[in-house]
């Protein structure tokens, strides 16, 4: 049998949890360079799985299959495909760059990396299950540790509400979707919860139009959908640095990949049936978040909002039902992923230096971050989806996927890149130039070089997608290629 | 018919130990020096443990059959809740050793000990008088012990409570039961047959009114709270795992066994459907404006019942499984989080939530063992709570009682609220003007052995769940 790299990949996080728990609590130095070991560890892993996955042949690769409650039809059954694939390597990289920039958490650092490690593997879990049991499973795995690590290690001013806040609206969710997964698992009669299986079911038109919605909407409450996104600025906000990055970076992208793999690859006609729904709902989010993004003074909050705006693109790349669409609302996961993960640690950079997120009381600080500024414009540019940048990338082929099913639809997505520009030139220049606030002068000090490590890492990775979509846009297309030929069946 | 067989001592071994048991006590009582009376504990638990041991072995029904003349079963449902009983029996007896005034004396472990033989009786009873006693069997220790403390003026309110409305159940219960002796001329509950309208629904709301008393389904659940308040902590911790698992036996013997099919099943699930809707309700919402952390696990508990009876009301294999997998999972989580609870006041002298302020500096461990109780109470993996709500919501949906399943998972939306706000208490909140450090709160052997058992137990269910469930399907076998 073939090393079962999919399961050390999961484990890896979850070890580390444990053994960190063991460790004395006042031994932070060891605690910290433990976290990074099994984060360098992970990211390794994951970088291998992306390098090592064969395109040609593509399909669910590197498969393991361990019967847990046969009787019950549910097995530890794992495997990535084209979508899974670069997201198993974006949770890798956030992972690592998350303990980089934690290195300053001094308040019970043992618990804090502890809890993200749990989120990590539950997270690497949802996205490489192939048994909707098991889906659960690592998705609640992933949902409560962020309650503790907002409310703990938070933002004073909001942590306890946002915190119950995120918890309840994802708790919501995810229970609602479960009833629905239920509900396929009886209906099928196939007695398994095996979600290859499940592809085949053949559920009644009927029957997929009933359970679509609340599956779809369940998960996509985690992806941030209008109207149950409230829950994500104010979470993020609320959060320390890390957590924001996993939160934006990574979580928000379990959602999407869960509503997608279990909404629309289980039940291809419930989506057929309410795609206009989940199109429109997707352009709100869009445009509506973009708006708002503009009109916060908090840079965190804009942020949120950016992302709610991103998530969107990609609700709404996976509602137009075409390959275009699907690739680019894929790719846009990652690119998202990193970028959001790169503003959250540069905008926490700055908040830890000058104590204040509000963009007038911001300024200068090119002249003392300059790393922080150039990263930070190179966020901006992916985010603005200029060309040469992996927002571009995956921008694109989405409008061009909405333009198939409704034009106008397409000319109001792009409305919003020109806001999402003002928004973030607005930001840049009033936080990064002009002049600096007289408090601030000389307390502003530089960051270390694992941060700059970290900025550069994130950096690269969004460059080196726009430069060379070929790196990844082939990879996805044999994903959706899949998801087209469900489609195509059932039509 | 009354000739002996070994699977007759079979069948009672661990009751004949744990009967032994309870001798061995009295008589050290009587040799150890009062000073010494903290040993018996430590007696108790390390037989109850060799009885969990060599019945587990031993005391395994190869086929069901019925055996004493038709009083008792002796089959695979009676055999894994026994098994139950006797260690939840074994960790309140480690949990008992260090509280106050109950640990030191004799009379509390042996009271223990009856109590577990009557629970015993009461989950293998194939005849209405056999289970009658067997209930009273258990209650009355439980009376006793509820109001132990006879100094406290709390605790023997409880325990008076407790009598009169166990009383009160009791006779409801026997009404119920003369009906069904008066209609069908037996007790024995494979003879009974042939109701017929009116009756039967008077049986079955008399039934459901005496069980709902016991394992405190609203709204019959009055006294639970003020009972586990002002009980000694382990005590009722034991009373709302192991007796509450002893009346669901009871529910799935009596009620399965009495009507499998046909219109008087649909009336009885219906009728249980609609308790296990109101309880749920009842308890998630309460539970919400609690300030004392007994309190609000006294109505958590009622919460959960109502969960479990989701599983029984599907009158399935399935249902019967996940009942089964339910309460194991259950006793394990809730009789940690009283154990906790016991640890700590016994320390900080106060069981309201705001005394856990800074318990995660205080005693890391403890706080983590709060952690996972508290996240199993509320449903996350990787613990057992989150596998067993699953099933017993996977038998409702079966069922085609998807509503039900919906009921229990907006309730348990409820739940995540308050388990939350508690652990936001110990983690987050500070003890106000203190350091935290200079108040540790230590924890005595009895407590971190029975501890870690709970905690590794609630992650085992909760990860490899596949055995347990197993086992507990198992159960479901002898009764359909």
């Amino acid at each position: 049998m073939a090393f079962p790299i999919l399961s050390v990949i999961i484990f890896t996080p979850l070890v580390a949890a444990l053994i960190l728990l063991m460790m004395p609590a006042d031994r932070k130095t060891e605690i910290r360079m433990t976290a990074l070991v099994s984060a360098a560890f992970a990211l390794i892993l994951s970088l291998w799985v992306y390098l090592s996955y064969d395109q040609a042949a593509a399909g669910y690769q590197f498969i393991e299959k361990y019967a847990w409650l046969p009787q019950f039809g549910i097995s530890l059954h794992l495997g990535v495909d084209g979508i899974s694939t670069p997201l198993v390597l974006l949770t890798g990289v956030v992972m690592f760059t998350g303990v980089i920039i934690s290195w300053g958490i001094d308040d019970r650092p043992r618990e804090f990396f502890a809890f993200l490690f749990i989120l990590a593997s539950g997270v690497f879990g949802v996205f490489v299950a192939l048994d909707l049991f098991m889906l659960f499973f690592f998705y609640e795995i992933a949902v409560f540790p962020m309650y503790l690590l907002i409310a703990i290690w938070g933002w004073v001013k909001t942590r306890e509400y946002a915190a119950m806040k995120l918890t309840l609206y994802l708790f919501i969710g995810s229970v609602v979707a479960l009833v629905g997964a239920l509900a396929m698992y009886f209906n099928s009669g196939l007695g398994t919860f095996d979600m290859l299986m499940l592809e085949t079911a053949n559920f009644s038109a009927k029957f997929q139009q009933i359970w679509f919605l609340p599956v779809f909407m369940g998960f996509a409450v985690l992806g941030g959908i209008f109207p149950f996104h409230n829950w994500s600025p104010d979470g993020h906000v609320a959060a320390p640095t890390a957590v924001s990055m996993f939160h934006a970076g990574v979580l928000m992208k379990l959602g999407a990949f869960a509503a997608l793999r279990v909404g629309i690859m289980l039940l291809p006609l419930g989506a057929i049936y309410w795609q206009p729904l989940i199109l429109g709902l997707a352009i709100v989010n869009v445009v509506y978040g973009a708006f708002i993004a503009m009109t916060q003074t908090d840079l965190k909050y804009m942020i949120g909002f950016s992302s709610v705006s991103h998530m969107g693109l990609v609700m709404l790349g996976f509602a137009t039902l075409t390959q275009d669409g699907m690739i680019g609302a894929s790719v846009q996961m990652f690119s998202h992923g990193a970028m959001t993960a790169l503003f959250f640690a540069a905008t926490g950079m700055v908040y830890d230096r000058a104590h204040t997120r509000q963009i007038p009381e911001l300024g200068g600080m090119f002249k003392a971050l300059p790393y922080v500024g150039v990263t930070f414009i190179i966020g901006g540019l992916v985010s603005m989806g200029m060309p040469g940048f992996s927002g571009f990338v995956a921008e694109f082929p989405i409008f061009m996927g909405v333009w198939r099913v409704a034009p106008w639809m397409a000319i109001l997505a792009v409305i919003s890149i020109v806001i999402t520009a003002a928004y973030i030139m607005l930001a840049v220049r009033r936080t990064f130039f002009g002049e600096m606030p007289k408090e601030f002068e000389g307390h502003i000090g530089p960051i270390s070089f694992m941060d700059k490590f970290a900025l550069t890492l994130l950096s690269t990775l969004m460059i080196g997608l726009g430069m060379f979509p070929a790196v990844m846009v082939p990879m996805v297309k044999t994903g959706v290629e899949h998801i087209m030929e469900i489609l195509k069946v059932v039509k | 018919m009354n000739a002996f067989t070994p699977s007759m001592v079979m069948a009672i071994l661990p009751e004949i130990l744990l009967l032994t048991l309870v001798f061995l006590v009295l008589i050290f009582e009587l040799i150890w020096k009062k000073e010494d009376g903290r040993n018996l504990g430590w007696l108790t638990a390390g037989g109850l443990l060799l009885i969990l041991v060599v019945s587990a072995f031993l005391g395994k029904p190869a086929e069901a059959s019925t055996v004493f003349g038709g009083m008792l079963r002796y089959d695979a449902l009676g055999f894994i809740f026994k098994m139950l009983f006797i260690f939840g029996a074994m960790l309140t007896a480690l949990f008992m050793m260090d509280s106050e005034k109950l640990g030191q004396r004799g009379e509390s472990y042996i009271l223990l000990l009856v109590a577990t033989i009557g629970m015993n009786l009461m989950a293998t009873s194939a005849d209405l008088i056999m289970l009658y006693l067997a209930i009273e069997t258990t209650s009355i220790p439980m009376y006793i012990l509820a109001g132990f403390m006879r100094d406290d003026e709390k605790s023997t309110e409880a325990g008076l409570k407790y009598l009169l409305f166990g009383a009160m159940a009791s006779t409801v219960m026997l009404y119920g039961f003369s009906l069904i002796f008066g209609f069908s001329g037996s007790t024995a509950l494979e003879a009974i047959t042939g109701f017929s309208m009116p009756l039967a629904v008077g049986i079955i709301l008399l039934m459901a009114a005496g069980i709902g008393f016991k394992i405190s389904l609203a709204p019959f659940h009055f006294w639970a709270p003020d009972v586990y308040e002002g009980a000694p902590t382990p005590v009722a911790g034991f009373l709302s795992t192991a007796s509450k698992a002893a009346g669901f036996a009871v529910i799935m013997r009596l009620f399965i066994g009495l009507f499998p099919t046909g219109q008087y099943a649909q009336m009885w699930t219906l009728t249980l459907a609609i308790l296990a809707t109101l309880t749920m309700t009842v308890g998630n919402l309460i539970a919400l404006r609690q300030t004392n952390i007994k309190r609000m696990l006294a109505y958590s508990s009622i919460a959960h019942a109502g969960y479990a009876l989701v599983g029984a009301v599907s009158l399935s294999e399935l249902g019967v499984g996940s009942v089964t997998f339910y309460l194991i999972a259950y006793v394990l989580t809730n009789l940690a989080a009283f154990g906790i609870i016991a640890a700590f006041s016994r320390i900080a002298g106060s069981d309201e939530i705001s005394a856990y302020a800074g318990m995660s500096r205080r005693s890391p461990g403890l706080a983590l063992a709060m952690l996972v109780a508290f996240l199993s109470l509320t449903g996350m993996p990787p613990f057992g709570g989150f596998v067993a709500k699953v099933f017993v919501f996977a038998a409702a949906v079966e069922a085609n009682m998807i509503w039900l399943a919906v009921v229990g998972v907006l309730n348990s939306i409820i739940g995540v609220y308050y388990y939350l706000t508690v652990l936001k208490v110990v983690y987050l909140h500070r003890m106000e003007g203190e350091n935290e450090e200079a108040h540790p709160i230590p924890l005595t052997r009895p407590y971190a052995i029975a501890l870690t058992i709970l905690s590794a137990g609630i992650l085992l269910v909760g990860v490899i769940f596949g055995p347990w469930f197993n086992a507990a399907s198992a159960a479901a076998t002898g009764l359909f």
